[in-house]
C-alpha cells in the first residue's frame, strides 16, 4: 500500500501485528529533552478557549449534557471548539465537554445523574430503555441472589460495575491508523467465515454474534470519520492522520462505552514512527510534531462521562483513566523510548499540569538516563506521572502491553479483563470476629457461625475464622462477577473495542482487595500486642483497645510485612479455586483509587486501633502516619508484596516535600531517578509520585480559584486537587509526606 | 571480629540532604554542644536513645544497598554528635567498607583529635557544621569553645579530606558581615572543599525544646529572608567557593 512506503516491511504487512511494525520501524532515542519545542501560539490560544470552558464546568459541576439522544459511535453531529485552530478533531457529542448518555449500562444511573445536575431525561429514551430494551443493570439485578445484594449493601463487596460500563478494556486503536478500517473489516469477515464447527453451542453462537457486532461497529467507525470529513477506509498517510485515525478509534470507544476506565494504550512511540518518516521527508518540523501532540492531549483532557453523585464520591474528581503507557524496553534490549515519548510528557509543561491523560511510564534502570531524568523533572514540577515496573511486567506480558486504568497490565489487542472492583478485607476480618454479622448494621451477611467469645483476641482463633470467611468471600465474589460479566456481554458488549482485538483474546477476572494494611496491622496487633474487645448491647464487637506496641506495616519489618504478603497469596489462592465466567483467569489488584475513604466510612473500628469510619490506606499504602522509618523502609515493605499473586497491580502512592529530595532544585530530579531505580530493582510494581508541600494543599483547599491546574496523584490516577471532595482533600493532606528529619 | 555498641537516637532510611545520593542516616544519641538553634534537642542526653551494635546498624543499612548503588549514596552518621562515640563510629565505618558502602560523618567537629583521628581518616566524607567563624562567639552560640572544632578543621584541611561545610544563618546571631567575611576567608583556603551549604535557620525544632522542658531563646527570631540568602549565596559563589 502506498501509505506504507518507506516503512520496513515484515509480518505486519500481511496480518494485524502492530508490535512487529513497531519493532521494525522504531527509532529509539537515547538523548535528553533539549530538542523539545514550546507551545505554538495557535495551540496556546485554543487551550485558552478550552480553559474558559473548563472554568465554567468547574463552577457548574458539568458544562452541558445530552438528554435525548443515547450516545453511539455515530449519534452526534460534529463538534468543535474552534475549527480553524484544531489540528485533531472530534468530540463525544456535538459540543465540547457536553456529556453523553449511555443507558445500555443502566437507565436509572443515567436518570439520576442527569437529575443531580438539573437535567431531565427525555421521556422517549426512558420509554425505550424502561419498556423495550433491557439494560445491563436490569440484567444483573434479575440474577443477583439475596446474599449478593446483602454483601453489596454492607460494603464487603463495593464498586462493582453493575450499573454502568465495566471499562478497563483497551482497544488497539493504533490498528485504525496502521491498517485503515477496510483491512480490519476484511480480517473480521474472514474470521467469521472461518468459524465453522460441527456443533453450534452457546459458545460458538456467542462468538459468531460478537464478530458480527464487531463488523457492524467498524462500519460505524468509518461513518464517524465521514461525519468529520475523513475517509478512514485506508491507512493513515502521515503523522497527523496517524494521530487523527487513532483518536477516531478511541473516540468511537468512548462514544459507545462509559466504563470507569477508558484507557488509551501505548501510542506515543507508535506515532513517533510516522513523525520520523515525515521529518525525513521534510514534511514536519519539531514544532509541528509537538503541536500535534499538544492538540491530541488537549482532546484527551476533554473526555467526559456523566456520573452520579454516588460514583463521584467513590472515584472523585471526574477521572476517566485515559491511561497512556510510555517508555519501557523491548525484549531485544533496545529501548522503546522515542522522541515522541518526551513530547507526550512535555505536554504537561506546554499546557500545564493535568490529571488526564493518565501518564504512565514503564520504568526500568535500563531506560536511557536522559529520559529517566526528564520524567523525574516533570514529576517534581507537576506531580502528574505514575511509574510501573517494566522488567517485572515484561516477563509476563512481553513488550507491547498497555496499562488499563491505574495498574492493570494487558497485552494490547490480545488480552482484556473483566473488571471486578474489590473486596473489603478489613470488613471481612470483622465478620470473622463477629460470626458473619456486619459490625455496623448487625445483619447476618456471611453464613452464621460461632463468633469470637473471649475478651482478648487470640491470633490462631482469629486467623482460623478469617480463613473461613475469606473462603466464603472469594466464592461469593467470583459468583457475583460471573453474573455481572455475563450480563455485560449480553446487554452492553464492547463491540468496537473488541473489533480492535484479535479474535481469540485472553480474559482475566480482575478481582481486587482493599484494606490490606488495616488487616496486616490488625493481625500484627493481635499477635504482638494485646487486643481487648469492646462489645455493644447486641453482643457485636464494635471497638478494640490495644495494650502494648506492635510492628506496623510500612517499616520494613518482616514480622508484619510477611502477614501482608501471606494475606495476598492466601486470598489469591482462594480466587484461583473458583469457576469463572468464560474461563477467565482470576487475578487481583491491591488498589483502592480514592475509595479508601468510602471503604473506611463503611467499616467499623478494627483491631489495629483504627476507629470506625476512618479511611484505609490507599492501595497498598500503610495507614497514614504509621510508616515512621523513612521512605526506603516503606518502599521495602511495599516491594515485598508478590506480583505473581497480584498480577493486576499493586498500587503505592508516595508523597514527599520538594526539600526532602535535595536542598537544591537541580539535584532533586536525579535523586528521584535513583529512588525509582532502587524501588523497581527491589521488585516494587507501581508508584505514584507526588512532590508537594502540605501547605500548598491546605492553601488550595481554602483558595481553589488560585489552583485550577494543581494536580496530585492518588491511588492509580491523578486528579485536580480542587475537584476532590473536602473529605478526600483532608485524606490526601493527612497522608505521610516524607520530609527532612 | 567483635562488634561495638553505640547509642542511636533515630534512623532515617531515605535521606537525600546529608551527603550525596540517597542515604541511610543514623542519628547518634548524645551531644556535648548546646546550640541555641538546635532542632533536635532530644538527641542531647547521652543516656537516652537505644543501644545498637555496629553490626546491627550496618546490616540495617545493607537492606537499602540498591538505592545507595543507584544514587552513589551511602551511610551518614549524624547526631547528636557522632564524634562523641568514636569507637562505635570507627567500627561502623570499617564494617560498612567491608560491604562496599561509603560512610559520611555529619559533625560539628567537637572531639579530641587523638580520639577521633581514625574516624576522620577512614570516613569517605566529612560534613562539618561551622557554627560561627568568630571563635569568640562560639561558646555563646554552641555552649562550648571553638578550639576543638578548629583543631579538627585544620587537621581535615591538612589531610585533604573530602569536605562539605555547612553554616546555619541565624538572624541576629550569624548573619552579620564580620562573621560571613571571616567564614569566606576560612573557606577560600580549603582545596578539598567539595561543597558549601548555607542553611537558613528554621524553627521546626521549637516544639521539641518545649517537650524536653527546655527554654527556647529564639522564639522571636524569624528565618532569614529569601533575598538575603540568595545574595550571600552568590557572594560566596563569586568568591570561588563551591556551592
Amino acid at each position: 500500500m502506498k501509505e506504507w512506503k518507506d516503512f520496513n516491511s515484515g509480518n505486519w504487512n500481511n496480518k494485524v501485528d502492530v508490535r512487529d511494525f513497531i519493532q521494525r520501524n522504531i527509532t529509539p532515542y537515547e538523548g535528553d529533552e533539549s530538542f523539545l519545542s514550546p507551545v505554538t501560539e495557535n495551540t496556546r490560544e485554543l487551550w485558552e478557549q478550552v480553559r474558559v470552558l473548563m472554568r465554567v464546568e468547574t463552577e457548574k459541576g458539568i458544562l452541558d449534557a445530552e438528554t435525548s439522544i443515547p450516545s453511539s459511535i455515530t449519534s452526534h453531529k460534529p463538534g468543535y471548539v474552534d475549527k480553524h485552530k484544531e489540528l485533531i478533531v472530534g468530540f463525544q457529542t456535538d459540543k465540547p465537554l457536553k456529556r453523553g448518555i449511555m443507558p445500555r449500562g443502566g437507565l436509572r444511573v443515567v436518570k439520576n445523574a442527569l437529575e443531580s445536575h438539573g437535567y431531565e431525561l427525555s421521556p422517549f429514551v426512558e420509554e425505550i430503555f424502561g419498556k423495550y430494551r433491557k439494560t445491563h443493570n436490569d440484567g444483573v439485578f434479575s440474577a443477583y441472589s439475596e446474599e449478593m445484594k446483602k454483601a453489596r449493601r454492607s460494603g464487603v463487596l463495593t464498586g462493582l460495575p453493575d450499573a454502568y460500563g465495566r471499562g478497563r478494556i483497551i482497544g488497539d486503536y493504533r490498528r485504525v491508523a496502521l491498517y485503515g478500517v477496510d483491512f480490519l473489516l476484511s480480517e473480521k469477515k474472514t474470521s467469521l467465515a472461518a468459524l465453522r464447527s460441527p456443533v453450534i453451542d452457546e459458545e460458538v453462537i456467542r462468538k459468531r454474534e460478537e464478530i458480527s457486532e464487531q463488523i457492524k461497529s467498524l462500519k460505524e467507525l468509518k461513518e464517524l470519520g465521514r461525519i468529520y470529513g475523513f475517509d478512514l477506509s485506508g491507512p493513515a498517510e502521515d503523522s497527523r492522520e496517524a494521530i487523527q485515525w487513532t483518536y477516531f478509534g478511541y473516540l468511537a470507544a468512548i462514544k459507545d462505552q462509559d466504563g470507569a476506565a477508558m484507557s488509551l494504550g501505548r501510542v506515543s512511540s507508535f506515532f513517533d514512527i510516522y513523525m520520523e518518516r515525515d521529518m525525513k521527508r521534510g514534511l514536519l518540523t519539531e514544532e509541528q510534531a509537538q503541536e500535534l501532540m499538544d492538540q491530541f492531549v488537549m482532546k484527551l483532557r476533554m473526555v467526559r462521562f456523566l456520573r452520579t453523585p454516588d460514583y463521584d464520591a467513590l472515584f472523585s474528581g471526574d477521572p476517566t483513566w485515559v491511561t497512556e503507557t510510555i517508555g519501557g524496553m523491548g525484549v531485544d534490549g533496545r529501548t522503546l523510548v522515542t522522541r515522541n515519548s518526551f513530547r507526550m510528557l512535555h505536554t504537561l509543561e506546554n499546557l500545564g499540569p493535568a490529571p488526564e491523560p493518565n501518564m504512565t511510564v514503564l520504568w526500568t534502570p535500563r531506560l536511557p538516563l536522559g529520559f529517566r531524568n526528564y520524567c523525574s523533572k516533570v514529576s517534581v514540577t507537576t506531580s502528574a506521572v505514575q511509574y510501573e515496573n517494566d522488567c517485572l511486567m515484561r516477563t509476563w506480558y512481553g513488550d507491547d502491553y498497555g496499562i488499563a486504568c491505574c495498574v492493570s497490565p494487558m497485552k494490547l489487542g490480545k488480552q482484556m479483563q473483566f473488571f471486578g472492583a474489590r473486596a473489603n478485607l478489613a470488613k471481612a476480618l470483622l465478620y470473622a470476629i463477629n460470626g458473619g454479622r456486619d459490625e455496623k448494621s448487625g445483619e447476618q451477611v456471611a453464613p452464621e457461625y460461632a463468633p469470637v467469645k473471649g475478651d482478648y483476641l487470640d491470633y490462631d482463633e482469629v486467623t482460623g475464622k478469617f480463613d473461613v470467611i475469606l473462603e466464603w468471600l472469594a466464592n461469593l465474589y467470583i459468583k457475583t462477577l460471573n453474573i455481572i460479566h455475563f450480563m455485560h456481554d449480553k446487554y452492553n458488549y464492547e463491540s468496537l473495542q473488541m473489533a480492535l482485538h484479535d479474535d481469540n483474546v485472553m480474559r482475566t477476572m480482575a478481582c481486587g482487595i482493599a484494606g490490606l494494611s488495616v488487616v496486616a496491622d490488625s493481625l500484627s496487633a493481635i499477635k504482638y500486642a494485646k487486643v481487648k474487645v469492646i462489645r455493644d448491647e447486641r453482643g457485636l464487637a464494635v471497638d478494640y483497645e490495644i495494650e502494648g506496641d506492635y510492628p506496623a506495616y510500612g517499616n520494613n519489618d518482616d514480622r508484619v510485612d510477611l502477614i501482608a504478603v501471606n494475606l495476598v497469596e492466601q486470598f489469591m489462592e482462594k480466587l484461583r479455586n473458583q469457576k469463572t465466567y468464560r474461563n477467565a483467569k482470576p487475578t487481583q489488584s491491591i488498589l483502592t483509587i480514592t475509595s479508601n475513604v468510602v471503604y473506611g466510612k463503611k467499616t467499623g473500628s478494627t483491631p489495629d486501633g483504627r476507629k470506625a469510619g476512618a479511611p484505609f490506606g490507599p492501595g497498598a499504602n500503610p495507614i497514614h502516619g504509621r510508616d515512621t522509618q523513612g521512605a526506603l523502609a516503606c518502599f521495602a515493605s511495599i516491594a515485598k508484596l508478590p506480583f505473581e499473586h497480584a498480577n493486576d497491580g499493586i498500587s503505592y502512592t508516595f508523597s514527599i516535600i520538594p526539600q526532602a529530595l535535595g536542598k537544591e532544585e537541580k539535584g532533586r530530579a536525579s535523586n528521584l531517578t535513583s529512588l525509582m531505580d532502587g524501588f523497581f530493582l527491589d521488585g516494587g510494581h507501581h508508584v505514584n509520585i507526588n512532590v508537594l508541600d502540605r501547605e500548598t494543599l491546605i492553601d488550595a483547599m481554602d483558595h481553589p480559584e488560585k489552583y485550577p491546574q494543581l494536580t496530585i496523584r492518588v491511588s492509580g490516577y491523578a486528579v485536580n486537587f480542587v475537584k476532590l471532595t473536602r473529605e478526600q482533600q483532608q485524606d490526601v493532606i493527612n497522608r505521610t509526606f516524607h520530609q527532612v528529619i | 571480629m567483635g562488634t561495638v555498641k553505640g547509642r542511636i537516637h533515630a534512623l532515617e532510611t531515605g535521606g537525600m540532604v546529608d551527603g550525596p545520593g540517597i542515604r541511610f542516616v543514623a542519628f547518634l544519641q548524645g551531644c556535648p554542644l548546646r546550640c541555641l538553634y538546635c532542632h533536635n534537642p532530644d538527641s542531647w542526653n547521652f543516656g537516652k536513645g537505644r543501644e545498637m551494635s555496629s553490626q546491627e546498624l550496618v546490616d540495617e543499612a545493607w537492606k537499602y544497598r540498591t538505592y545507595m548503588k543507584a544514587s552513589g549514596g551511602g551511610i551518614t552518621l549524624s547526631g547528636g554528635e557522632p564524634l562523641s562515640q568514636p569507637d562505635f563510629v570507627l567500627d561502623v565505618i570499617r564494617k560498612a567498607h567491608e560491604k562496599d558502602m561509603s560512610v559520611a560523618i555529619d559533625t560539628s567537629g567537637y572531639g579530641l583529635l587523638d580520639r577521633v583521628r581514625d574516624c576522620l581518616d577512614e570516613a569517605d566524607l566529612i560534613i562539618l557544621d561551622i557554627k560561627t567563624a568568630l571563635a569568640e562567639k562560639h561558646r555563646e552560640l554552641a555552649g562550648v569553645p571553638a578550639d576543638r572544632p578548629r583543631r579538627i578543621l585544620r587537621y581535615l584541611i591538612q589531610s585533604r579530606k573530602p569536605l562539605w561545610i555547612r553554616h546555619v544563618v541565624v538572624p541576629g546571631l550569624t548573619d552579620r558581615r564580620d562573621n560571613l567575611q571571616a567564614l569566606k576567608e576560612i573557606l577560600k583556603d580549603i582545596p578539598s572543599l567539595e561543597k558549601f551549604e548555607l542553611l537558613p535557620f528554621h524553627k521546626m525544632g521549637e516544639e521539641k525544646w518545649v517537650q524536653e522542658g527546655l527554654q527556647y531563646s529564639l522564639g522571636r527570631t524569624s528565618p532569614p529572608d529569601r533575598e538575603f540568602m540568595d545574595r550571600i549565596t552568590s557572594e560566596f559563589r563569586n568568591a570561588g567557593i563551591p556551592m
